[in-house]
C-alpha cells in the first residue's frame, strides 16, 4: 500500500516538475541559479543592493521601462529616510490629477504619495520611441517571467553574439537567454554604466544582480512580512499538531 | 443504528485528568490560534497605504497674496487657506468671545494669525460654503456664506448666523517653514 | 457525554431548542453520531474540504470588499491588495492557494469514494451530491481565475468559453451570448464576478445536502461493510473531532508552506503580465486541477467530439454507482480491482502531465492512450470486474475485524458478502 503510494506520489511529482520546467526550458542552455539575499525560507532583501539596483533603474532603465506599481512612497522601504523619499519624489516632474483653473493638465514636483511616472505617456508612445517594441513595465516583471530573478540576471547578463548561421533580424540583438534568442532591446549594461555612491564597482554582473535584486523587491514587497509570518505560523502548527495528536493517540487508548 | 456507542469520557479513569488537560491546552491553543487568524480580516479593512499616504497634504503658502484664499484637498474634503488682512485679523479679534454659540478666540484657532486654516464643510449638514472665489458672497461679517441653509461665518471661521451649531473645523497643522504647511 | 447545566444560559439555549431543535440536533449528528471505528485518515478529507469551503469564503468575501470589478481596473486592484491593503497578500495567496489545495482534497476524497466503493449502494445519491460539489467547484474556480484578469485570466477565459462554439448551429450564438459582446470583456468580466461571489453558497447548500445524506446510513469504512451494531461504532465526538482536528493541523501544515513560502508554485507566471487582448501567451495552460480535463478535450482532433469528451469525461462520474458491478465495496477484499484502481490514478495523472505540455509528439500519443483508457476503466472495466473477480471473504463484522488486528479477512470465517437489493 504504501508502497503504490510514494511510487504514484513519486509520478506526480515527476510529471509536475517536468511540465513546470518544460515551459522555461526550450531550446535554451538551463537558467544558471544565482545567489540571492532573498533565497529560502529566511531569505531578506539586501537593503544596499536593492539601493544600487533603484539607481541602476533610475539611471539606465527608466529611459525606456516604467515602473507602476511603484510608488515613491514605497522607497522609504529600501532605507531611504522619509527627506531622501521626498527629494527623489521631487526630482521627478508629474502630471496632476486635476486640470488647472483654465482646465488644462500641468506638471508639479513629485511627492511620495504619486506612482513613479514612467518615461511615455502610453504604449503608443514607447513604441514610437523603440521601433515598434514596446519595452514591459518592471514592476512585476521577476513575477511575470519563469524562472523569476534568475532570467531576468541571465537576460541582461546573457548578450552574445550569435552563432555562426544564426539568422538575425534586422535591428535585434542576440542574448542566450530571451525566448527565441532575438530580443529588440540593445545590451543595457556595460561596464561603469553607473557610478554607486557606496563605492562598490559597477561590473555588469554587479549591476544586473543589485537591479534584478532591486526588480524583485519591487514586485514583492511583502516577502520579508511573509516570511517572518510563515515562520511563526509553521512553529505554532507543529506545537499544535503534536499536542492534537498526542491527545488523539490518548482519547482513542481507550478504544484500541 | 442510532444507539449511542457506550463513551469512555463520563468514565473515572486515573488517566483522565491528564487526559484532559492535555485536550485543554489543545484546544486552549487551537483556540489562540483561530483568534490570532481572525486578525488579518480585520485589519484587512483599515485604511490601507494607499489612502494613508494622502492623509497628509503640504502646502506652499508663498504664492498666496494677503487677501487672497486657496483652497486645497485634504482627506477628500476641501480646506480653506486665508492670508488674513489686518482689517480681518481685527475684526477676528475684537468679538466678544462669550456672545458666540461655540464660544473660541481668534487667538485659539490660529497658529500664526495672518494665517487662517479651516476645513471648508459646512457643520450644518456638510455643505460647501462660498467666500472662496472673488465675487463670492462672504456673508455680512465678510467671512464665508453657506447657500444651502444661510449659516453665516466670521473673518475666524466662527459661526454668527443660521443653524450651523459649530464654528468651522480646525484641521491639526504645522508650519513646516515660514510658508509651507502640513496638514494633517 | 459530559453534561454542563450552569444556570440562566442553559435555561435561554433549552428555550430555543424547544422551539427549533438546532442544540439537540447537533448533539445527535456531531457528538453522538456513530462512527466506524476503523475509519482511517483517508476519511479526514471530507471534513477538511469542508473547512477549506469556508475559509475560501471567508478569504474571498474580505477579497471582494477590495477588488475592483473592471476590465481596466482588475489587475490594478489586485496589486493594490498585495501591496496596499494590510495583510491583503496574506488574503490573495491564500485564496489562490486555498484553490489548490480545495481541489487536491476533494479529488483524494473522490479517489478515497472509488476505492472504497463508497458510492455503492446506498450512498449513491450522497455520490451524486458530490459529483455536482465538483462540477460546482471547476465552474466556480474557472471564473474566479479570470477575475485578476492577467493574461492566462483573459485567454483561458477565451478559449474555454469558445468550447460553446463546438455547439452545431447555435455554438457561436451561445458563445456570443455567454461573453455579452464579441471578445472576452468587461460584460464578461462582471458577469463572471457576480456568478463567482453566488456559487460557492450553492455549493454549502449541496454541501449540506450531501451530509444529509451521509448522515442518513453513516460513513462507509475501509472495510466496506455495513456497520451491524454499537460495538462497531464510536460517538463521531470525542474519537473523529479529536482525529479531523489533528488532520486538520497536518493539513494547514501544507497549506501554509505553499501560502508563506511558495505562494506562486502552482501559479502561472503569465497572470502577472495585464490581459493583453492583441497578443496571446506563448502556451496556454489551466490550473493544474483542470489539467487532465485540458488533456482530453486536445487529446481528440475533432472539435466536438472533444468537448463532449472532455466534459464527458467529469458526467461519467455520475453514473459510477452504476458501473460498478461488484457486489463487494471495498476494494481491499478485491484482489483485482485493487491494482486497476491505481491504473486509474497513473492515467488522471498521465492526463495532468499531457495537459501541461505543448501538444507535440511523445505528449500527443500519450494523451491519446490515457483519454482512451480513462473511458475503457469506467465503461468496460467497471462493469467487467464485478462480474469476473472473484472477492475475497469479507470479515464477520467492523468489530470483530478490528479487534483481532488488522481488520483483514478472517479466513474460515463464514464472511457474505454486503446482501443487493
Amino acid at each position: 500500500m504504501l508502497i503504490r503510494i510514494v511510487a504514484s506520489t513519486a509520478l506526480c511529482l515527476v510529471s509536475c516538475v517536468t511540465a513546470f520546467s518544460a515551459r522555461a526550458a526550450d531550446e535554451t542552455p538551463p537558467l544558471p541559479h544565482q545567489e540571492w539575499s532573498f533565497d529560502g525560507v529566511f531569505g531578506t532583501y539586501d537593503r544596499a543592493s536593492a539601493q544600487r539596483g533603484f539607481q541602476v533603474y533610475k539611471e539606465v532603465c527608466s529611459a525606456c521601462h516604467p515602473v507602476k506599481h511603484l510608488y515613491f512612497r514605497n522607497l522609504s522601504d529600501l532605507g531611504y529616510s522619509d527627506d531622501e523619499v521626498k527629494a527623489i519624489a521631487a526630482s521627478y516632474q508629474v502630471t496632476n490629477e486635476q486640470p488647472n483653473d483654465q482646465g488644462e493638465m500641468y506638471q508639479r514636483p513629485g511627492r511620495p504619495s504619486d506612482r513613479i511616472p514612467g518615461p511615455f505617456p502610453n504604449d503608443q508612445a514607447a513604441r514610437v520611441a523603440n521601433n515598434g517594441a514596446l519595452p514591459p513595465d518592471l514592476s512585476m516583471i521577476v513575477k511575470a517571467r519563469d524562472g523569476g530573478p534568475d532570467y531576468v540576471y541571465g537576460l541582461l547578463t546573457g548578450y552574445k553574439e550569435p552563432p555562426p548561421g544564426f539568422n538575425m533580424l534586422q535591428g535585434m540583438q542576440y542574448d542566450v537567454y530571451f525566448p527565441g534568442h532575438q530580443i529588440a532591446m540593445p545590451p543595457p549594461l556595460s561596464d561603469g554604466a553607473v557610478t554607486f555612491a557606496d563605492g562598490t564597482p559597477a561590473t555588469v554582473p554587479q549591476m544586473a544582480h543589485d537591479v534584478v535584486t532591486f526588480l524583485t523587491w519591487a514586485a514583492e514587497p511583502n516577502l520579508e512580512p511573509r516570511h517572518r509570518t510563515g515562520f511563526k505560523v509553521t512553529l505554532f502548527l507543529i506545537v499544535v499538531a503534536g499536542l492534537f495528536y498526542a491527545a488523539k493517540r490518548k482519547i482513542w487508548a481507550a478504544a484500541h | 443504528m442510532a444507539d449511542l456507542a457506550h463513551s469512555n469520557a463520563g468514565g473515572a479513569h486515573p488517566g483522565e485528568t491528564r487526559r484532559d488537560f492535555l485536550i485543554l491546552t489543545a484546544t486552549a491553543i487551537g483556540g489562540v490560534g483561530v483568534a490570532a487568524s481572525i486578525w488579518p480580516f480585520i485589519d484587512s479593512l483599515n485604511p490601507s497605504r494607499d489612502t494613508l499616504a494622502l492623509s497628509t497634504t503640504e502646502v506652499d503658502l508663498a504664492p498666496v497674496q494677503p487677501g487672497q484664499r486657496l483652497t486645497v484637498a485634504w482627506r477628500g474634503k476641501p480646506v480653506f487657506i486665508d492670508h488674513r488682512t489686518p482689517e480681518e485679523i481685527k475684526a477676528a479679534q475684537d468679538v466678544d468671545v462669550s456672545s458666540l454659540r461655540d464660544p473660541q478666540s481668534d487667538a485659539a484657532r490660529v497658529k500664526k494669525p495672518d494665517w487662517l486654516v479651516i476645513v471648508g464643510v459646512c457643520t450644518h449638514l456638510g455643505c460647501i460654503p462660498l467666500g472662496q472665489k472673488t465675487g463670492d458672497d462672504r456673508g455680512p461679517y465678510g467671512g464665508w456664506f453657506c447657500p444651502c441653509h444661510g449659516s453665516v461665518y466670521d473673518t475666524s471661521g466662527r459661526i454668527r448666523q443660521g443653524p450651523a451649531p459649530q464654528n468651522l473645523i480646525v484641521p491639526p497643522y504645522d508650519f513646516t517653514g515660514d510658508t509651507t504647511i502640513k496638514i494633517g | 457525554m459530559a453534561d454542563t447545566r450552569p444556570g440562566a444560559g442553559s435555561r435561554i439555549i433549552r428555550w430555543i431548542d424547544y422551539r427549533l431543535p438546532f442544540v439537540a440536533m447537533l448533539q445527535h449528528e456531531l457528538y453522538e453520531y456513530p462512527t466506524p471505528r476503523n475509519l482511517s485518515y483517508w476519511w479526514n478529507f471530507g471534513s477538511l474540504s469542508g473547512i477549506m469551503l469556508v475559509v475560501m469564503i471567508v478569504t474571498g468575501i474580505f477579497l471582494a470588499m477590495q477588488y475592483t470589478p473592471h476590465a481596466d481596473l482588475a489587475f490594478d486592484s489586485v496589486e493594490r491588495i498585495m501591496r496596499d491593503v494590510d495583510y491583503g497578500w496574506l488574503l490573495r495567496y491564500a485564496h489562490m492557494n486555498g484553490a489548490s489545495m480545495f481541489f487536491a482534497l476533494v479529488y483524494i476524497h473522490l479517489f478515497r469514494g472509488l476505492y472504497y466503493g463508497s458510492y455503492k449502494e446506498p450512498r449513491e445519491l450522497l455520490w451524486i451530491l458530490g459529483v455536482i460539489i465538483l462540477i460546482l467547484m471547476i465552474a466556480t474556480a474557472f471564473m474566479g481565475y479570470v477575475l485578476p484578469w492577467g493574461q492566462m485570466s483573459y485567454w483561458a477565459a477565451t478559449v474555454i468559453t469558445n468550447l460553446f462554439s463546438a455547439i452545431p448551429l447555435i455554438g457561436q450564438r451561445i458563445v456570443t451570448f455567454l461573453w455579452g459582446g464579441f471578445t472576452v470583456g468587461n460584460p464578461t468580466l462582471n458577469r463572471f464576478y457576480a456568478l463567482h461571489y453566488l456559487l460557492p453558497f450553492v455549493i454549502l447548500a449541496v454541501v449540506l445536502l450531501h451530509l444529509i445524506a451521509l448522515h442518513r446510513f453513516g460513513s462507509n469504512n475501509p472495510l466496506g461493510i455495513d456497520m451491524k451494531g454499537p460495538q462497531d461504532t464510536l460517538p463521531f465526538h470525542p474519537y473523529f473531532t479529536i482525529k479531523d482536528l489533528f488532520g486538520l493541523a497536518v493539513f494547514l501544515l501544507v497549506y501554509s508552506f505553499f501560502v508563506f513560502y511558495a505562494p506562486n508554485f502552482l501559479a502561472s507566471s503569465d497572470n502577472y503580465i495585464s490581459a493583453n487582448p492583441m497578443q496571446t501567451p506563448n502556451h496556454i495552460v489551466p490550473e493544474w486541477y483542470l489539467l487532465p480535463y485540458y488533456a482530453i478535450l486536445r487529446s481528440v482532433p475533432n472539435k466536438l467530439l472533444g468537448v463532449i469528451l472532455a466534459f464527458g469525461s467529469i458526467f461519467l462520474l455520475f453514473v459510477v454507482p452504476w458501473l460498478d458491478t461488484s457486489p463487494v465495496r471495498s476494494a481491499r477484499f478485491r484482489p483485482i480491482y485493487k491494482w486497476v484502481f491505481w491504473l486509474l490514478v497513473i492515467d488522471v495523472s498521465a492526463l495532468g502531465w499531457v495537459g501541461a505540455n505543448p501538444p507535440e509528439g511523445l505528449v500527443v500519443t500519450v494523451g491519446q492512450i490515457a483519454t482512451l483508457y480513462y473511458f475503457v476503466h469506467f465503461l468496460i472495466l467497471f462493469p467487467l470486474l464485478g462480474k469476473l473477480e472473484r472477492p475475497r471473504p469479507l470479515p464477520f463484522s467492523i468489530a470483530t475485524a478490528v479487534l483481532q488486528g488488522g481488520g483483514g479477512a478472517q479466513l474460515g470465517r463464514a464472511g457474505a458478502p454486503i446482501a443487493r437489493p
